[in-house]
């Protein structure tokens, strides 16, 4: 639904008070304690966060992914651990039901998604199936009227708190590629799910990624996402979840080079060396002026994609451009702030080089940006008939 | 019962305001807008009073241009049941506002009108206790705890000394202090279904009241600027400083 400009600007101011208010001054607890207080949890629930892409039929806000993408902004702001709490629920792990589900089945899980009172992760990546995920080998065979499935999935966003699992298995055994997968919708209490420890890892402590095996771990038929008309079709759906997820992504990238940008230009201003400001050395302002420049058409290029898919056109390409030009983007924009912050942007307690670590994901998680690059090309070629 | 909630548009507290060249006043293009701090307070009370069942309907009301009602849709947002714009596009003085409000009282007649105490950009505190005396209501100002119940309304008062609570007959006034509560987020669900609640525009000429200019801005000026401070060698030269020339000790 689209949103009146009053609304909107409503909307928007909420979050920002929401995240410059309650969040930012929580960020180096976070970082330290690995863990976000259930208290704001709570408050993220109440303010209606988890819902923000479900459906409002389903209980949640139903926005447009140029909302969504103005949101995530705001969002951005801070570190993006907190982010993450909400980012699968309104991505990844809610987007593929939304887009392919069943009624059954949104009814089911859509409206616990956009209250919070679920969460739900989304399981395609295995220790041997990463870039190349359509190679993966997590066999689902049909057994007792449902599915046994059987493998391991590998650094799955949000795994240790989820309810629900989006899980991409190969329905297939005849098949090595996409061809032969399908997606289930898997209840993580099910029988035969063991989760890994917690991954020890770069940067956003609180937010958590796990293994999740898959040990005869039996399903009823009706877990089948978009049942058995989308049986081995399952690939597809992980492909549309991904473009909505890759503008989610950049758009968190703007929402954290704006948050860099204006604590290095803050910085510039007041720390003085040579008897004046740092921002008055050239080179200081080469480097905030290429920030703003690189991080201003970051969000043109996100808002004008989020339009696009809004309008009803696919934006593979457009998505994928947003996903590498943004992510890209803001590990510069990291590193100049490093660099402008000098002796104290390497020090943790300026939260520069916690920002720095925090982003370095952005390049790597929903595609590489070599698989962003490789699709690009790929579909220019495809498309230039 | 009723709670009638009047809220004002001002300039966010977060914005560094600049004073206009011409020194009329603050520089307000281009500037965010949000409900009065106070008045949020306000709102919020009025909500709590619906929520524990003591109030049944909160209706806010604000005075002043067009957008305003981007400030009564965030009430509406926060939890109040219906919103009312008097639209008066000049500046209005608190007189002024104080008896367009006293003409939505007449017509409303709500068991309480909550205020908040002041208004951030004037600072003047004088539209809820003008309010009260054209209204002829009895008005507990500057209230850090409301307690309302059997037609009474018990506020306890933040004054110079300490703590005051005074009883009041309702319908009453009373206008909030900072620690009265801490207003909640309105939720984004809130928010988009406050669109579907009414919003009602009158006219000062609809409710009778002529507005007329009784006070004058002559000037507007900026604080001064502070001045650079400095470095005591020891603590006898700070005493000295502090006894001799701040004179803030003796
Ligand atoms: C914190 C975190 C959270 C994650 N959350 C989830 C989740 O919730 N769900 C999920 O399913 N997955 C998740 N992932 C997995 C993530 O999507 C993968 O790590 C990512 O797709 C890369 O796969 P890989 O790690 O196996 O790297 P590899 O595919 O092994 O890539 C290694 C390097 O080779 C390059 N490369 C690979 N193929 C090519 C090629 N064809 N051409 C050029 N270069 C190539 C890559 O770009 C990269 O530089 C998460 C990962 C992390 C780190």
């Amino acid at each position: 639904m689209a949103l009146d400009a009053t609304t909107l600007t409503q909307l928007l101011d909420t979050v920002r008070r929401f995240v410059r208010t309650e969040l930012v001054p929580l960020e180096s607890q976070v970082a330290r304690e690995d863990r976000i207080p259930e208290r704001i949890v709570a408050q993220m629930r109440e303010l209606g966060l988890f819902g923000l892409t479900v459906p409002e039929s389903y209980g949640g806000l139903g926005l447009g992914t140029e909302e969504e993408c103005r949101v995530v902004m705001e969002l951005g702001w801070t570190s993006p651990a907190f982010r993450s709490v909400i980012g699968t629920n309104n991505g990844i792990g809610s987007q593929g039901l939304v887009m392919d589900g069943t009624e059954a089945q949104k009814r089911r899980y859509l409206p616990g998604l956009a209250s919070g009172e679920l969460i739900g992760s989304f399981a395609l990546t295995e220790p041997d199936a990463g870039s190349d995920a359509g190679s993966l080998t997590t066999a689902a065979r049909p057994h007792n009227g449902g599915f046994l499935i059987n493998g391991t999935k590998r650094f799955i966003t949000n795994a240790p708190q989820a309810n629900l699992f989006t899980v991409f298995a190969r329905t297939d055994p005849n098949t090595t590629g996409a061809a032969g997968v399908s997606a289930f919708l898997i209840d993580a209490d099910t029988k035969g799910i063991v989760l890994g420890k917690p991954n020890r890892k770069m940067g956003q402590q609180g937010a958590h990624v796990c293994d999740v095996v898959f040990d005869d771990c039996w399903v009823r038929e009706d877990a089948l996402l978009g049942g058995r008309e989308l049986l081995n079709k399952g690939f597809a759906t992980a492909m549309k979840t991904l473009d909505r997820g890759r503008l989610h992504i950049s758009a968190l990238a703007v929402g954290c080079a704006e948050r860099l940008i204006s604590d290095s230009l803050s910085y510039a201003m007041e720390r003085k060396q040579f008897g004046q400001p740092i921002a008055e050395f050239q080179l200081i302002q080469a480097m905030l002026a290429d920030s703003r420049t690189e991080a201003y058409a970051a969000q043109c290029m996100v808002l004008d994609a989020a339009r696009r898919r809004d309008g009803g056109e696919r934006v593979t390409t457009w998505a994928a451009c947003c996903k590498l030009f943004a992510s890209e983007m803001v590990g510069r924009v990291a590193d100049r702030a490093v660099q402008i912050f000098g002796g104290a942007g390497y020090m943790e307690e300026y939260g520069i080089e916690r920002f720095y670590r925090d982003v370095r994901l952005f390049r790597i998680y929903e595609g590489t940006s070599q698989i962003q690059q490789t699709l690009i090309a790929r579909n220019m070629i495809r498309d230039h008939a | 019962m009723k709670v009638l909630v009047p809220v004002k548009r001002v300039v966010d507290a977060n914005v560094k305001v600049r004073v206009k060249p011409d020194k009329t006043g603050v520089d307000l293009n281009n500037v965010k807008m949000a409900v009065n701090p106070f008045c949020e307070i306000a709102i919020e009370e009025a909500v709590r009073l619906k929520e524990s069942g003591v109030a049944t309907e909160v209706v806010a009301v604000s005075v002043g241009a067009t957008n305003c009602q981007e400030q009564l849709r965030t009430c509406l947002a926060l939890g109040a049941d219906r919103a009312i714009l008097v639209q008066v596009d000049d500046a209005v003085q608190p007189l002024g506002v104080a008896k367009l409000l006293k003409a939505i009282f007449d017509k409303e007649q709500p068991g309480l009108v909550l205020f908040g105490k002041q208004s951030i950009d004037g600072d003047n505190s004088q539209t809820g206790q003008m309010f009260a005396a054209l209204a002829g209501l009895p008005q507990g100002t500057f209230a850090s705890k409301l307690t309302v119940a059997d037609g009474k309304a018990s506020v306890v008062r933040e004054v110079d000394g300490g703590l005051q609570t005074v009883e009041l007959k309702l319908p009453a006034v009373i206008t909030t202090d900072l620690r009265l509560n801490e207003p909640r987020y309105a939720s984004l669900p809130n928010i988009m279904k406050a669109k579907k609640k009414p919003l009602d525009t009158v006219s000062p000429a609809d409710l009778g009241v002529e507005l007329k200019t009784t006070v004058e801005t002559v000037s507007v000026e900026p604080p001064p600027e502070r001045k650079a401070g400095i470095k005591v060698e020891s603590v006898e030269q700070l005493v000295d400083k502090l006894r001799n020339e701040a004179k803030v000790i003796s």
